[in-house]
C-alpha cells in the first residue's frame, strides 16, 4: 500500500501542518518506508485478541465532586500568544472555509 | 572539597543532616561543575540560580512543568513557555526540600534515542564528546555521569530512560505504568509515558523513586504503591532470573555487549539466583512495530493542542487556520512532524482497523507472553540497547535505524512493565547497560537484584576521561 503525494497532502491537513515541498517530498518516502516496517503488525491473525488501550485493569475512576480552586485567570492567560480582555485572541476563522479539511 | 563527580544524592543527604555542608555549598559545588563541563556537554537548557529549598540539588527533564521555570519539551513552540504549575513530581521533589539545578536536555517532545531531536542542539556522551549521550533523556543522564547533578529525573515512552542511562553508565529506572503522575509532563504517548529517576547507584534509584511514586488525584491512571524497601542484602538466594532468549539474541547486538551480559547473568548465578532460559516469541518481533504505531497515533492526538491560541509559539497569518499550520509547521521539528504524520495516517478512516486496532491486539499478546514469563520468573534480564553509544550524526539520517536502537526497551514498555538498567562493564571503552524487567509493581525486586549486581560488578560510574 504505497503512500502518495496525495495521501501526504491529505493527512498532513488532517493533521493542521502546513508543510513545505521538501518536506512534502522526504515525508512522502519516508512514510513509505515507516510503514513497510510497521505494517508487520498486519502478518498476525489476532482476530479472536481483544485490544489493549491500557497497561493497567483500572477503570472508571472519580474523584469527589466539590469544588477547589482552579488557575487564576491571570495564570490561564500567562503564555497567550494574544489576549482580548478575558479571551484569547485569534484570527478569524469565517473567511477560510476551504482550507478546513 | 565536594567531589560531584563520586558523591552520591544519599551522601550528600548525610552531609546536610551532619551539618557537615550547607545546601547552598552543595549547589555551589554543582555549579562549579556545570559551568567547567555543560559547555562541551550541552546538558542543561536552563539553569535555576537559586531555589528555596536547601536540599540534595535535583535536575529534571525539560518534559517535567516547573513553576515559574522555562519548560521547552527541547521545541522551538515552547521555546517561552514558563509553567504557572508544577508537575507533581517536581512539587514532589520540592516538599522533600530538594533543590532544582536546572532543566535538561531532550529530543524534542522525548522523540528520539540521541538527544539530536532536540531544537537546541544535541547533548554529548561524558565518556566519549563525539558520542550521543542516548535519548530522549540523554541530557539528564549526561549530567549525572559527569558529575553536574547527584541525581535527575527522566520520562520514558519507549525507552527514553533506561536506554541514555545505559549509554552514559548510570541506573535508570522505568517505572510500572500509573505508579508516578504525569501531571504536569508534556504529553507524549499517555498509555506509555512514565516518570522515573536516573542517578549514580541503585539505592539512590530507589530513594528518589519513594519521593515520586503513588497515587496522585491529579493523574486518574496513578495507583497505591508498595512502600520502597531501601536494598541491603548482597546477595541473589531464592531469585528466579531468567533469560529471554529473543531479547538477547536480537539482530544488531553487538558482540561486546552480548559478552558483557552474559558475564552478569554468571554473576547472577554466583550471587545465588536460579537461572532460567525463557522465549518471548513474538513480543521482541512485533514489539517495535507495534510501539511505533500506538506511540505516533497517541502523539498526533497529543500534539493536537499546540495550536498557537493558548500558550507557545504564534506564526500570525491573516485567518485561523493558516495560523494554526504555519504555527506547527514552524514550531515542530522534522521527528514531531513525523510521527504526527505517522500517528494521524494510523488513525484515519480506512486504516484504523488495520493498524492502530491491529497494534492494540498485539499490546495484548506481549502482555500475555510476559505475564507467561513472569509465572517462572522474578526478574528477567537482557542488553538494555543493543550497542554502546554511537556517534553523533551516524544515525540521523535514517529514522528507521534511530527507532530499531529501542527494540530492546519497548517490549517490556508495551506491557507497563517496570525496567532498572544498571551498568555491567564496558565494550570499547564505553558503558554497557544490563535491562532488568520486573513483573508490575515489582520495583522493590529489581532494586535488590540491581544493588547485589551492582556491588558484585564493581562498575566505576565516573568516566575514564573525567577521573
Amino acid at each position: 500500500m504505497a503512500i502518495t503525494r496525495d495521501d501526504v497532502l491529505h493527512v498532513a491537513a488532517l493533521a493542521q501542518l502546513e508543510l513545505s515541498e521538501p518536506e512534502i517530498a522526504r515525508l512522502t518516502v519516508e512514510l513509505n518506508d515507516i510503514l513497510a516496517a510497521v505494517g508487520k503488525v498486519s502478518e498476525l491473525d489476532l482476530s479472536d485478541v481483544p485490544p489493549t488501550s491500557h497497561p493497567l485493569s483500572v477503570v472508571n475512576v472519580f474523584r469527589p465532586d466539590v469544588p477547589r480552586p482552579s488557575l487564576l485567570l491571570e495564570d490561564a492567560f500567562a503564555n497567550a500568544p494574544e489576549r482580548d480582555g478575558d479571551l484569547f485572541r485569534v484570527p478569524p476563522t469565517g473567511a477560510a472555509e476551504e482550507s478546513l479539511p | 572539597m565536594i567531589d560531584t563527580l563520586r558523591l552520591t544524592a544519599e551522601d550528600a543527604k548525610g552531609l546536610l543532616d551532619r551539618g557537615e555542608v550547607s545546601g547552598s555549598e552543595l549547589r555551589a559545588a554543582y555549579r562549579e561543575a556545570i559551568d567547567a563541563r555543560n559547555e562541551e556537554l550541552n546538558c542543561f537548557l536552563t539553569l535555576v540560580d537559586s531555589d528555596d529549598n536547601d536540599g540534595v540539588p535535583i535536575a529534571l527533564k525539560d518534559v517535567i512543568s516547573t513553576k515559574g521555570v522555562r519548560t521547552t519539551a527541547g521545541s522551538k513552540i515552547l521555546g517561552d513557555y514558563v509553567p504557572v504549575f508544577d508537575s507533581t513530581v517536581a512539587d514532589r521533589c520540592k516538599a522533600a526540600g530538594l533543590q532544582l539545578l536546572g532543566k535538561t536536555n531532550t529530543d524534542e517532545f522525548a522523540m528520539g534515542s540521541s538527544t539530536e531531536n532536540s531544537a537546541y542542539g544535541p547533548s554529548r556522551n561524558p565518556w566519549d564528546p563525539t558520542r550521543v549521550p542516548g535519548g530522549s533523556g540523554g541530557g539528564s543522564a549526561a549530567a549525572v555521569s559527569a558529575g553536574l547533578a547527584p541525581w535527575a529525573l527522566g520520562s520514558d515512552t519507549g525507552g527514553s530512560i533506561k536506554q541514555p542511562s545505559a549509554l552514559c553508565g548510570n541506573v535508570g529506572l522505568r517505572p510500572t505504568y500509573g505508579t508516578v503522575s504525569r501531571y504536569g509532563i508534556v504529553a507524549f504517548a499517555s498509555s506509555l509515558d512514565q516518570v522515573g529517576p536516573v542517578t549514580r547507584n541503585v539505592r539512590d534509584n530507589a530513594l528518589l523513586y519513594g519521593i515520586i511514586s503513588g497515587r496522585d488525584d491529579c493523574d486518574s491512571t496513578t495507583v497505591e504503591v508498595p512502600p520502597v524497601e531501601l536494598p541491603e542484602a548482597e546477595d541473589l538466594k531464592g531469585l528466579r532470573v531468567g533469560v529471554p532468549k529473543e531479547l538477547n539474541e536480537a539482530e544488531g547486538i553487538s558482540s561486546g555487549v552480548r559478552e558483557a551480559v552474559r558475564r552478569a547473568i554468571d554473576l547472577c548465578a554466583e550471587l545465588g539466583a536460579e537461572i532460567g532460559e525463557c522465549a518471548l516469541p513474538r513480543s521482541v518481533e512485533y514489539g517495535l512495530p507495534c510501539y511505533y504505531l500506538i506511540a505516533p497515533a497517541e502523539a498526533s492526538s497529543n500534539l493536537a493542542r499546540y495550536d498557537g491560541v493558548r500558550f507557545g509559539l504564534r506564526v500570525p497569518a491573516d485567518n485561523y487556520y493558516e495560523m494554526v499550520a504555519r504555527t506547527r509547521d514552524a514550531g515542530f521539528g522534522d521527528e514531531p512532524k513525523r510521527r504526527i504524520m505517522l500517528g494521524t495516517y494510523a488513525l484515519s478512516a480506512g486504516y484504523y482497523e488495520a493498524y492502530y486496532g491491529q497494534a492494540q491486539k498485539v499490546r495484548t499478546v506481549i502482555a500475555r507472553e510476559f505475564a507467561a514469563a513472569f509465572e517462572r520468573f522474578d526478574v528477567l534480564v537482557s542488553p538494555t540497547s543493543p550497542t554502546v553509544a554511537f556517534k553523533i550524526g551516524e544515525k540521523a539520517e535514517s529514522p528507521l535505524a534511530m527507532y530499531l536502537t529501542d527494540v530492546l526497551t519497548i517490549p517490556p514498555n508495551m506491557a507497563g512493565l517496570p525496567g532498572l538498567s544498571i551498568p555491567c562493564g564496558l565494550s570499547e571503552g564505553l558503558p554497557v547497560g544490563l535491562q532488568l524487567i520486573g513483573a508490575q509493581f515489582a520495583e522493590n525486586t529489581l532494586f535488590r537484584a540491581g544493588h547485589a549486581l551492582e556491588r558484585a560488578i564493581g562498575f566505576d560510574t565516573v568516566p575514564e576521561r573525567l577521573r
